[in-house]
């Protein structure tokens, strides 16, 4: 059935066409970032990317620095594929998709350098602030790993650190203290179908994917991080048009975060 | 010292701000959510379908699958940590067993219909919430049911009968606190779920099921109206379409 829905979907993208009606670089719509979806979280952000809903939570944690940076917080990310959000995932403990989500999204995030990890440091040795960012999907349409990582970061521009007194954290009390952030990481997943490139693919296409590249850049086209995934090798070329197709595409997403 | 006035100056027998949507999980056969005003319910129903493993499966009639979960950032202390816990393995089967009664899964031999109940923000009330969400998710999904179920938790603090418990209601520091979730069937007034934790007597109890049920009354029309918000078309007195 796959192989009849994948020659459909090649013949379509042979005159620049979806089954949607989108061009083949072209996001769906609507694009929206509700910031702040919930109260108990320190931060939030609701990704809709089409028919693709993804909420993100952050609570900050206190923990212990890593025994090699004695002085620097850091993050955790977790992603949770819920059964509510698509028919096919299942209860339990993290798959191996959502494993790769959330460590994709890890790194977008950490490797851009946009959290000061030494401003998360309360103590040396001691104390840090840990921040949990939490991915959870209310509606799997297609490209969880762009909505879950824009998500990610709009998440941390909502959130205020919880007051901290006597080495305890006051979960009653909010301050009105941001996360220091610096740089804007986006990600974006390029997709190879036959000779083709697509973004932002439907759960349909999703299905008929050769191989995929998602490219995390800031602000200034740098990259921070990648992965291939997909059954299929890429070129050199490939790989090139894709970072290309990856960081002009990031700029657009970048335009649906709010400033500052 | 006595409770005179409800710490959000709420009337003893009113619910928080309630609001309720059907449909809002595209890729759910049935779906809805509810508030209870800030706790947040979503449920999702898939099925009838399959199911595996086969063991599992009753060649008699089809079965009703609830799991209840927290996201791990809906509780306004730490943290909820993924993967369920004693408290959330609980909440799912007596959820169940609450929606059971009004569902007919003759039809469906071998089959399950799954309920996915997932919480983004909670203070107080979340199983009820999950519950009213769920019946109407159910009905969304176009199952066949004789009612639908309506929940809210009742209670007392001090020396006042109250319903729909908030947070810092449960944890009155001042006077005994009794929390009791009920659900209720509002045609026939019958039970589904009833909990309690608390001080309470035999008399009390009594008086504050009818209060409860009187709040399910007022939930039930909430939910009526979400689901015919959906379905303008099939509405009562509108068959002409």
């Amino acid at each position: 059935m796959n192989e009849d829905l994948r020659e459909h979907i090649i013949t379509l993208l042979n005159s620049d066409k979806r089954l949607d009606g989108r061009k083949p670089l072209e996001y769906r719509k609507p694009l929206n970032i509700e910031y702040g979806f919930t109260k108990t979280a320190d931060g939030s952000a609701k990704v809709i990317l089409g028919e693709t809903e993804v909420l993100v939570g952050i609570k900050m944690e206190i923990g212990e620095p890593y025994p090699d940076r004695q002085d620097e917080g850091t993050i955790i990310v977790g992603a949770e594929l819920i059964p509510l959000s698509n028919p096919n995932f299942e209860s339990g403990p993290p798959g191996i998709q959502a494993v790769e989500l959330a460590r994709v999204v890890d790194r977008g995030i950490r490797e851009s350098s946009t959290l000061d990890f030494k401003k998360l440091c309360i103590k040396k040795g001691e104390d840090i602030w840990r921040v949990a960012i939490d991915i959870v999907t209310l509606n799997d349409a297609g490209n969880l790993f762009d909505a879950s990582a824009l998500g990610a970061y709009a998440a941390l521009q909502n959130t205020v650190f919880p007051k901290f007194e006597d080495g305890k954290i006051i979960r009653k009390e909010k301050t009105t203290k941001k996360l220091p952030l610096k740089n804007v990481p986006v990600s974006v997943t390029v997709c190879k179908i036959g000779s083709k490139f697509i973004v932002d693919p439907t759960s349909e296409e999703e299905k008929v994917i050769d191989a995929r590249l998602t490219v995390a850049s800031i602000e200034d086209g740098t990259l921070c991080a990648l992965q291939k995934g997909g059954e299929y090798a890429l070129t050199e070329e490939e790989i090139a048009q894709m970072l290309e197709i990856g960081i002009e595409k990031g700029n657009e997403l970048r335009g649906a975060l709010k400033n500052g | 010292m006595v409770y005179k006035k409800r710490l959000d100056n709420r009337g003893f027998d009113e619910a928080r701000k309630i609001e309720a949507k059907v449909g809002v999980i595209k890729k759910a056969d049935g779906s809805a959510y509810f508030k209870f005003g800030n706790t947040w319910a979503y449920a999702a129903v898939y099925g009838p379908r399959n199911l595996f493993p086969r063991f599992l499966q009753d060649p008699s009639k089809g079965i009703l699958r609830c799991n209840y979960n927290m996201m791990p950032f809906s509780s306004s202390e730490d943290r909820v940590r993924p993967g369920g816990s004693r408290r959330s393995k609980e909440i799912s089967r007596v959820t169940a067993h609450a929606l059971l009664p009004v569902l007919n899964l003759d039809e469906y031999p071998n089959s399950v219909v799954d309920v996915f109940i997932e919480l983004p923000e909670t203070e107080a009330g979340s199983r009820t919430a999950g519950i009213n969400a769920a019946s109407m998710a159910l009905a969304d999904a176009g199952l066949l049911m004789k009612d639908l179920v309506s929940s809210v938790s009742v209670g007392r603090v001090d020396d006042k009968l109250v319903v729909d418990l908030d947070y810092a209601e449960e944890s009155y520091p001042d006077g005994p606190v009794a929390d009791i979730p009920l659900a209720v069937m509002p045609n026939s007034g019958k039970i589904t779920l009833l909990q309690m934790d608390g001080l309470v007597s035999k008399e009390q109890l009594k008086e504050v099921i009818k209060m409860g049920k009187k709040a399910c009354n007022q939930i039930y029309e909430i939910q009526k109206k979400a689901l015919k918000d959906k379905y303008p078309k099939h509405s009562a007195g509108d068959n002409n379409e």
